[in-house]
């Protein structure tokens, strides 16, 4: 099947302006008569359940955490792109479209992408008026910073805090309508299933963590805004409780999951140390505008980083990308410090880090005024390396950080599912196959401010108030699998611990699915997950009951999803015969070792429907096409 | 990274209750090498891995960015919130602080306002409860001016900040020995009063906060400046004395009550 992404015609300008008039619309009155499910209160979630419930929607939200102000968004750290030209410098909505659809190398949906780019004004606008309290400069207007993948100042930041503060203001805009009744808040709660009724999106399965007990939602649409799954690796900058359980519902029941391949592994994060690590903690992009990465030139030397001299270190970015330099995009920026550590110039105990290092910098303009930029930034990294690195550079290797793939969503942010829409990270749509930093903020709040209030409408126009309720026999059968799938995970009662398995599960797919991919690889890793799936399943244990909290019991089925997740991005990787952003192929490469994309082949969103367990997924495919932009070949040398 | 593994042998006193009406106790549990690499939660995980294998229930613990911004993690550590470092969360604690031979208490919050849903966890949906009296800006998404109309002076965008870093995790109320929310009320009262975009709502925001806060149970504020002392993100109690001004300010110079 040839799946339609519903871009609207005319010029690529025009077409998100046309498309708002021509969507149907909900009159004032009625809409208090739709329901709308929101699940995530991260920077899409949040916002959505928000806007929508301004709008006079009825939203019921859910999230997994005790509030809805912890989810993950909070934790990003360098800012938010915006085209707003503040600094003079040449930007526009057109050079953050292009640098975004550049830098996720040409495998994004054009006119999302160009969408994120307009609407990208009106959220540093919404954030201001919210109380968000951007760095400014003398004058009091706000201030800019660079970030990579951009030859423009456009990113707008609170401190390292970008992302609390922006997810603070949507929580404080989601507090509002609860406040005013409009919005429903159920935290800590965890979708076990999506519920179709006639093949349309009625409502969820959810589980109360603190009780045990299933509930049944029922709604008009539903709205996905549940993260990304980089936790497959086990290890990445990902919170603990981030999963692709919700996205992998959704997929079981018809929802198609796209691009999954497509993952981001950040190259600046604080490298793996030890056996017990639970996580790996990202130092922000921002650190290259002013650190500069190098290793010493011959491998294998143990040096002090301070006692090797000049002539003896490799700033290799510089060297390899010199007009973008320490700048380059994450995903170049990372292989390339894998391809110097794999060549024996990796630094620490491990021999899989780099350096990061301030000292330039820190002569040129002064401790302080390098502590006011990156002041809790330092702090955390001395306190969990114990090295001051004001004296000694830090130390960095790359993280799985991001991920592009996710369900498949049209240019409404609806699924192939009617009445299921995807937001941020969970859908694919906007960041191609590489994201750039400072975007994933833009995206989540572009889509919860100001497209999905329109879309949703669109939808809800054409379907009248929804006659289903929670007693529908849909719910009941829903809730009667997720508590057998519960039931099932306390029973194996094995010998190894869910943390175990996963940890397992994360190493397979970091060596053969992580910064570079191979045929062999892939097929290799395919062949371990079913056997780590079926070691899981007779060999896992789970200890307590399914009556109270249990974290266990909710990580279980979580890393149970992800070792049947795992083959499908395995599954994808090996159907991309190209390289491209995140996704390198090792097979496909130029000579100098930079990823080689084929357009001939490989233009396409790949999009994957779930085919039954221990079957392989159905493949379809969204051609990408491109009205305004040629597809050249990406430098950033 | 320092060269080569140091491991102790410490033991911990860690709080185990079923549920809030369960009456709750101290269990004791010797933990050996312990790599002082760890944070704090990871040398949980380690001790939870172990008791899982021995057929036990593990110890319950909030946690999720595991990089001291999301609050949801914090525990009583021999009597200190969030445990003996200034500035910082439990999960940013190392066990390099702690010596061979030492006995850790570890307890959860404690206040009447927070309940215990089990071992180390709290809930603590009062302090939603808390802005949603009043904690934001009204204004609905679409209609706001240009982020550069309003030009904020520096100085006052950066203390807007300072109150703004807070997290939400509770450590300043189980801190009090009246279990009172102030710095934390204070926090949200001071960043949103210092921005001009916040001062229509401020004397409204200022009562309904204070008598949500109350209602709630948390205690009054007799200025112990222990919630100062614990909070991972030092926001200084003179966002309570600003609150303290925005509360006056309210109640005698506008028509809100």
């Amino acid at each position: 099947m040839q799946l339609d992404g519903k871009v609207p015609g005319g010029q690529l300008s025009e077409k998100w302006d046309r498309h708002r008039f021509e969507l149907k619309m909900v009159n004032p009155a009625n809409k208090r008569k739709y329901h709308i499910i929101v699940v995530g209160t991260g920077l899409a979630g949040g916002s959505s359940s928000a806007a929508l419930a301004e709008l006079g929607y009825n939203v019921k939200t859910f999230c997994i955490q005790d509030s809805p102000r912890r989810a993950h968004s909070i934790a990003a750290q360098g800012g938010i792109n915006a085209a707003k030209n503040y600094p003079n410098d040449g930007d526009s909505i057109w050079r953050l479209f292009y640098d975004t659809i550049k830098g996720g190398d040409f495998r994004s949906r054009e006119a999302n992408t160009y969408r994120l780019a307009q609407v990208s004004n009106n959220i540093i606008d919404q954030c201001v008026a919210q109380g968000v309290p951007f760095a400014r400069d003398y004058g009091g207007l706000l201030a800019n910073r660079s970030f990579g993948g951009a030859q423009v100042s456009r990113t707008f930041y609170a401190r390292g805090q970008t992302g609390q503060q922006l997810l603070l203001g949507a929580y404080s805009s989601l507090s509002r309508q609860i406040a005013a009744g409009k919005v429903k808040m159920f935290p800590r709660r965890e979708m076990l299933d999506l519920v179709l009724v006639n093949g349309q999106a009625k409502g969820i399965v959810v589980r109360n963590l603190i009780t045990g007990e299933f509930e049944s939602h029922e709604a008009d649409a539903v709205v996905l805004a549940t993260g990304g799954y980089g936790n497959v690796y086990y290890l990445s900058t990902n919170a603990t409780s981030c999963n692709v359980g919700a996205a992998f519902r959704a997929y079981k029941k018809g929802a198609f999951f796209a691009n999954p391949c497509f993952t981001q592994i950040h190259p600046t994060c604080i490298p793996h140390s030890g056996e017990y690590q639970s996580k790996l903690t990202l130092m922000s992009e921002s650190l290259r505008n002013d650190g500069r990465v190098w290793v010493p030139k011959n491998p294998g030397d143990k040096r002090r980083p301070n006692d090797i001299p000049e002539s003896e270190r490799d700033y290799f970015l510089e060297r390899k990308y010199p007009s973008y330099g320490n700048l380059a995009p994450r995903d170049v920026a990372s292989r390339s410090t894998k391809e110097e550590c794999d060549a024996g110039k990796g630094v620490g105990t491990t021999g899989y880090a780099v350096y990061l290092d301030f000292n330039d910098v820190i002569e040129r303009d002064g401790i302080d005024t390098i502590s006011k930029k990156y002041g809790n930034l330092f702090d955390m990294y001395k306190n969990i390396i114990d090295e001051n690195p004001y004296e000694t550079p830090m130390m960095i290797y790359p993280a799985s950080h991001y991920t592009m793939g996710g369900l498949w969503v049209d240019y409404n942010l609806m699924s192939n599912i009617d009445g299921l829409f995807v937001l941020g990270e969970a859908n694919f749509s906007d960041h191609g196959a590489n994201r750039l930093g400072a975007s994933a903020l833009m995206q989540g709040l572009a889509d919860g401010y100001f497209i999905i209030p329109y879309t949703i409408g669109g939808y809800l126009a054409g379907t009248a108030p929804s006659e289903v309720s929670a007693d529908h026999p849909a719910f009941n059968e829903a809730t009667q699998a997720a508590d057998e799938r519960i039931k099932k995970l306390l029973a194996i009662k094995g010998k190894r611990t869910v943390d175990n398995i996963h940890r397992e599960l994360g190493q397979i797919m970091w060596k053969y699915c992580g910064m570079a991919r191979n045929k062999e690889g892939l097929n290799k890793a395919i062949k371990l997950i079913q056997e780590l799936r079926e070691e899981f399943r007779e060999n896992v244990t789970v200890p307590g009951s399914d009556s109270d909290y249990n974290l266990s019991l909710q990580k279980a089925g979580r890393v149970a999803d992800f070792l049947e997740f795992a083959e499908l991005m395995v599954t994808d990787a090996l159907a991309r015969e190209e390289s491209c952003g995140g996704h390198f192929r090792e097979e496909y490469q130029t000579e100098e070792g930079e990823a080689k994309r084929d357009d001939e082949d490989f233009c396409h969103v790949a999009a994957w429907e779930y085919g039954g367990y221990g079957k392989a997924p159905i493949f379809h495919k969204e051609p990408l096409v491109f009205e305004s932009v040629e597809l050249t070949t990406r430098s950033y040398k | 990274m320092k060269q080569g593994i140091n491991t102790i042998n410490i033991t911990l006193k860690v709080w185990r209750q079923k549920g809030h009406k369960d009456k709750g106790r101290f269990e004791t549990i010797p933990v050996r090498d312990v790599e002082t690499h760890m944070s704090f939660l990871e040398m949980l995980d380690v001790v939870n891995e172990r008791l899982t294998l021995e057929g036990k229930e593990p110890i319950e613990f909030d946690n999720d960015c595991r990089e001291g911004i999301c609050g949801m993690c914090g525990a009583v550590v021999n009597g200190i919130a969030h445990g003996p470092e200034k500035g910082m969360t439990l999960c940013q604690l190392h066990m390099r602080k702690f010596s061979d031979g030492d006995t850790i208490a570890v307890e959860p919050w404690r206040a009447r306002a927070f309940k215990v849903v089990k071992d180390l966890i709290v809930d603590r949906s009062s302090l939603d409860k808390i802005i949603q009296a009043g904690g934001f800006i009204s204004m609905i998404a679409g209609g706001a001016p240009d982020a550069n109309a309003i030009p904020i002076p520096q100085e006052i965008a950066e203390k807007a900040m300072d109150a703004a870093a807070c997290i939400g995790c509770g450590a300043c109320v189980a801190a009090c020995p009246n279990a009172s929310a102030m710095l934390f009320v204070g926090a949200k009262i001071s960043q949103l009063a210092l921005l001009p975009q916040g001062k229509p709502e401020a004397a409204k925001r200022a009562l309904s906060m204070l008598r949500e806060m109350d209602e709630l149970g948390f205690g009054n504020c007799s200025n112990e400046t222990e919630c100062e002392a614990v909070c991972p993100k030092e926001i200084s109690i003179a966002n309570i004395a600003l609150f303290n001004r925005e509360f006056l300010k309210a109640g005698f110079g506008s028509s809100e009550k």
